[in-house]
């Protein structure tokens, strides 16, 4: 198949026709940052951290397929601030707790901040008004920490393919729901795997907790998006 | 030429980031070189007698005396630092935020399960009045500086007093920016 040329930042790409603009840029080694993609599921691009400028023009690039020609921009000082502003907002947004918080060091949210060195959000907190809820006897919701990224809606599934995380209401109100008795019916690999799939600390596996010691958890040494940069 | 003066303070904090600050080890020598200490736990002084260069804000603000010892700091120190996760955000005491004022304090005085006869929520103009919610100190007074980190690490703060003494940009390599 024809290979498609593009230029992200000034440097020469190539990439397969059907892929993203994001998934072109790293197999070109250059890391975009992004929040609600998950490698494998059907893009969303509902957190818009990804925005990039194609052809002058914002567009997400985890949504966004690639064509011959294009010219994206992702490491400006207007698209950073963007992105830093994004992260920032979903921090006063929710009540997002690091220090007691299982998922830090492993939460991508964080590590995003972490790599745009978020010393505080330039908004007001809003502390919001939320629940943490048991939704089955293997998973915890803690909706102080969802960012309503909608993986766990996508990905996780009951053998017979249905949804067992569902956005509900709209707007201010939308909150990710959770059908109790599919839940209740979760074997422990997906379970798990809706655990390990939630970028935030919102869906927990019960009595795991702190499993890994400060220091040597996902994050802690080596910013996200690192290891595309160094391939 | 007199050294500069540091003031220190912990307000809603649990004073996890004056410890930290002691945490620098053979560090804190060069430091008492460099700086002497005014108003602070560490040194006791309670009030202030002159102006400081650079205050540290340890903690949020969870009531009126927090809010006071603050803003006497904005008035006499050049530079005000938030240090730690409770200065910069209100940390772990704001998990009180979602939950309403009057609930909080039956919660804690009347219907903890060690509460036995006769109990009432303590309530004395000697106290400080308790606020609706944990604030950050920079929702308060305008704060210059911020250093996260439950604590913020011993490195951190050396980097951030050195860097306010020497007048030059912070050098914030990754391992010092944590949240926890």
């Amino acid at each position: 198949m024809a290979e498609i040329k593009l230029t992200i930042d000034g440097k020469p790409c190539t990439a397969r026709p059907g892929q993203t603009i994001l998934e072109a840029a790293k197999a070109s080694g250059i890391y975009i940052p992004a929040l609600c993609h998950y490698e494998g599921l059907k893009p969303s691009g509902s957190c818009r951290i990804c925005t990039v400028k194609v052809n002058g023009r914002p567009a997400a690039a985890c949504t966004q397929p690639v064509a011959e020609g294009l010219v994206v921009e992702t490491a400006t000082p207007e698209l950073e601030d963007m992105r830093r502003a994004l992260v920032e907002m979903l921090f006063v947004e929710g009540n997002h707790f690091c220090p007691s918080c299982e998922k830090s060091g492993n939460c991508e949210l964080q590590a995003l901040a972490y790599r745009f060195g978020m010393l505080v959000p330039r908004f007001p907190y809003q502390w919001s008004v939320r629940e943490i809820e048991s939704v089955s006897p293997r998973l915890l919701m803690e909706h102080n920490r969802c960012i309503q990224c909608r993986r766990c809606v996508e990905a996780i599934r009951t053998p017979d393919g249905r949804r067992v995380f569902a956005a509900q209401e709209r707007s201010g109100r939308l909150r990710i729901g959770v059908d109790p008795e599919l839940a209740a019916g979760l074997d422990e690999d997906t379970a798990r795997k809706a655990m390990a799939i939630c970028p935030v600390g919102a869906i927990l596996y019960k009595e795991v907790g702190f499993a890994v010691p400060i220091g040597r958890r996902k994050y802690d040494r080596s910013p996200i998006g690192s290891d595309i940069e160094t391939k | 030429m007199s050294k500069p003066v540091i003031a220190t303070a912990s307000l809603a904090g649990c004073f996890g980031c004056h410890m930290s600050l002691l945490d620098i080890d053979d560090r804190i020598l060069k430091l008492i070189e460099l700086v002497e200490f005014h108003k602070s736990p560490i040194d006791d002084i309670k009030t202030f007698t002159k102006p400081c260069d650079i205050g540290l804000i340890e903690g949020g603000c969870c009531n009126h005396e927090n809010v006071e010892v603050l803003r006497s700091f904005r008035k006499h120190c050049k530079t005000l630092v938030a240090v730690g996760e409770c200065a910069v955000m209100g940390g772990l005491p704001a998990l009180r935020n979602g939950i309403p004022i009057k609930d909080c304090l039956e919660e804690a005085y009347l219907r903890t399960p060690t509460t036995e006869g006769n109990t009432v929520i303590p309530n004395d103009e000697e106290l400080p009045v308790i606020l609706d919610k944990v604030y950050p100190c920079h929702e308060i007074v305008k704060v210059d500086a911020f250093l996260p980190g439950c604590p913020p690490s011993a490195d951190l703060i050396w980097e951030a007093l050195t860097a306010l003494l020497e007048g030059r940009p912070l050098k914030l390599t990754y391992d010092l920016i944590k949240y926890d």
